[in-house]
């Protein structure tokens, strides 16, 4: 089992490298900031005196090896645009993407679980032909798309909730509802995959042979094995929760991280970007790490394997 | 005598309803269990031996298949028309079966203790460790070596052998009265099937209970069973006691499968093989069902279904040719 998490360690130091350099290099592909952060009067030598100062002059692989050497020592800079370092910008925002990002992921367990286990119980049932529309809509809609229809319909026409920035209960539903929609499709769709080929397994036949109630074939029986794909799945989900919260917050205009990547690109903040997406990769690392513990938690095949 | 019986079917029939037609897969089984009896169900793949099982623990893949007719009667009650709920009391508790494949018949994110103690509580309700101890004895019943330590380990710690005498474990910890064996050994390894069934046979005969063993093989008829039943496209074509079907098989199918058992130094090279196939169940044959493929064949054989006749003490067989003249 600790090597099974030190394996994975090593592995996320691996990726967190690539991940570094690649945006590194992807970032400057954009262009030079100075042009975005210089009134359009501005001279040809104001323009370099700014280069100079955000040290953007240097050959572009000395300005990686200063920027590693930095990163290593916990600096990953000043944003070009706030002038603070990127590090507490980050960490101011943070809290505001947790707070959606959660609540997706709780709607999607709420509503994908039972409404999975259903459409399998029920195969071609009512339920499970209203879900499998529901799901291929869910995962055929773009997320900015459903975003703006959701303000649409429930803010400009009904005037029920409000269609941006945080506040009380109200300020979630739509962006939970925007950020979720994907998650309960996909979630759905497995878990009603797996509950169908762990119905038919011989362990759920042998199960109803001891005299087992129909409630603990499916709670107890099922639900723990039909688990181990949603679980590999939700790891992969993390990451485009992260990407979906860029759209969903920059529709809602939710201050989260979502939206700082958002603006690090617009304005080709690069030490901004560059921490941002650090952040975001060792955020998903670690979640990802939490899943393969849960993993291991419910399959004692792994748990136990050496 | 008769008082003696435990489980008592009458003209089962089983069909599974597909879009291609009503597959009849158990039509007319009819069989009867005395307590610590093993009766040894024979047959080919796809001759209905598994649906009768299942048909016995009312287990049919829900919505394809049904039990459209007959009784099963366990103790004088007829199962079929108990409730769902008295049913699941009768599940492990009065009927426990043992499946074929051990590698897939034990859940594998549960520890072993787990799924025996599941069952035990489920029909012995009681404190924790008192069927605890139930479950460590049923274990120990089956001869697993260090049975307490067993109860903490999961089903891919233990080897095939191991898990199966887990799953009969499970099956002999409520103290069945009818064991439903289907094909125990047959995905075990050949040289640890024969302690297996040693097992089997020690268990029945400490408990008393009466067997249901099915199996394609004769051998293991041979050992294992008091009397043998040989099924053929959902019908019994052939019934008795084993020695004397044996010794004087009076259906041609049953002649056939035991010619095909091979023998130990029966110089003739080939084996013996019966020609054809068995008929598609939704298209059976109008007379008897082995007819096409029988060398005895002759034309009431294709109109009309054969009676059981008897040819000795409890032996019957349903063939024209066994029909006294009159």
């Amino acid at each position: 089992m600790r090597r099974y998490i030190l394996q994975r360690l090593w592995q996320g130091v691996i990726l967190l490298i690539l991940v570094t350099t690649i945006v590194f290099f992807l970032g400057r592909l954009t262009g030079n900031p100075a042009d975005l952060m210089l009134p359009e009067d501005a001279t040809e030598e104001d323009r370099q005196a700014l280069i100079e100062t955000l040290g953007l002059d240097a050959p572009i692989h000395e300005q990686f090896i200063i920027f590693i050497s930095n990163a290593v020592r916990g600096d990953l800079g000043d944003s070009h645009r706030y002038r603070t370092p990127v590090v507490e910008i980050f960490f101011s925002r943070l809290p505001n993407t947790l707070m959606i990002v959660p609540a997706a992921m709780i709607l999607a367990i709420l509503m994908a679980v039972p409404l999975g286990i259903l459409s399998a119980l029920r195969r071609g049932g009512l339920i499970d032909k209203f879900s499998g529309t529901i799901a291929v809509l869910g995962i055929a809609t773009p997320n900015f798309w459903l975003g703006m229809v959701l303000i649409y319909v429930f803010s400009v026409q009904l005037g029920w909730l409000p269609s941006a920035r945080m506040g009380g209960f109200e300020h979630y539903v739509l962006p939970t509802i925007t950020l979720g929609t994907f998650l309960v499709a996909g979630f759905m769709r497995l878990i009603r995959s797996s509950m169908l080929d762990i119905l038919d397994s011989e362990f759920v036949k042998l199960a109803r042979i001891k005299g087992m109630s129909e409630t603990t074939v499916v709670w107890k029986h099922c639900l723990r094995n039909a688990l181990i794909p949603v679980l590999t799945l939700w790891g992969v989900f993390m990451g485009g929760l992260v990407t979906g919260a860029i759209v969903t917050e920059t529709v809602f205009a939710w201050p989260g991280i979502g939206r700082l990547t958002y603006e690090a690109v617009i304005f080709r903040d690069y030490p901004l970007l560059q921490a941002v997406i650090l952040m975001d990769a060792l955020l998903i690392l670690l979640i990802n790490l939490m899943v393969d513990i849960l993993y291991a938690y419910i399959d004692p095949r792994i748990r136990l394997a050496e | 005598m008769s008082d003696d019986i435990v489980l008592d079917v009458h003209d089962l029939h089983t069909h599974f309803f597909l879009r291609r037609g009503v597959v009849k897969a158990v039509d007319g089984v009819s069989f009867s269990l005395r307590r610590g009896e093993v009766l040894g169900l024979v047959g080919e793949s796809g001759c209905g031996k598994s649906v009768t099982a299942l048909s016995l623990l009312r287990l049919l893949p829900k919505g394809a298949a049904r039990t459209v007719q007959g009784e099963i009667e366990l103790e004088g009650e007829d199962i079929l028309k108990t409730s769902d709920r008295e049913m699941r009391q009768i599940r492990g508790r009065k009927i426990a079966m043992i499946l074929q494949d051990p590698q897939t018949s034990l859940n594998p994110v549960f520890s072993i203790g787990n799924q025996l103690r599941e069952t035990i509580a489920k029909h012995f309700p009681g404190p924790g460790g008192t069927v605890t101890q139930r479950a460590i004895e049923a274990l120990r019943n089956v001869r697993l070596a260090a049975p307490e330590q067993r109860m903490d380990q999961y089903p891919h710690q233990l080897s095939g052998g191991m898990k199966q005498r887990v799953v009969g474990a499970i099956a002999i910890s409520c103290e069945p009265l009818v064991m439903i064996a289907d094909e125990p050994t047959t995905a075990l390894d050949v040289t640890i099937q024969l302690q297996y069934l040693n097992l089997l046979k020690e268990l029945q005969e400490a408990s008393n209970m009466a067997i249901l063993f099915i199996t394609h093989d004769f051998g293991v008829v041979a050992k294992m069973c008091d009397h043998v039943a040989v099924m053929y496209a959902g019908r019994i074509v052939e019934r008795g006691p084993v020695r004397q079907v044996f010794d004087n098989p009076t259906h041609p199918y049953t002649q056939a499968l035991i010619a095909s058992v091979p023998k130990m130094g029966d110089q003739r090279g080939r084996l013996h093989t019966i020609e054809g196939q068995p008929p598609e169940f939704s298209d059976l044959p109008v007379g008897c069902r082995f007819a096409p493929r029988c060398a005895f064949v002759e034309d009431k054989c294709l109109s009309t279904y054969p009676t059981d006749f008897s040819v000795g003490n409890g032996h019957t067989s349903a063939c024209w040719k066994l029909e006294k003249p009159e």
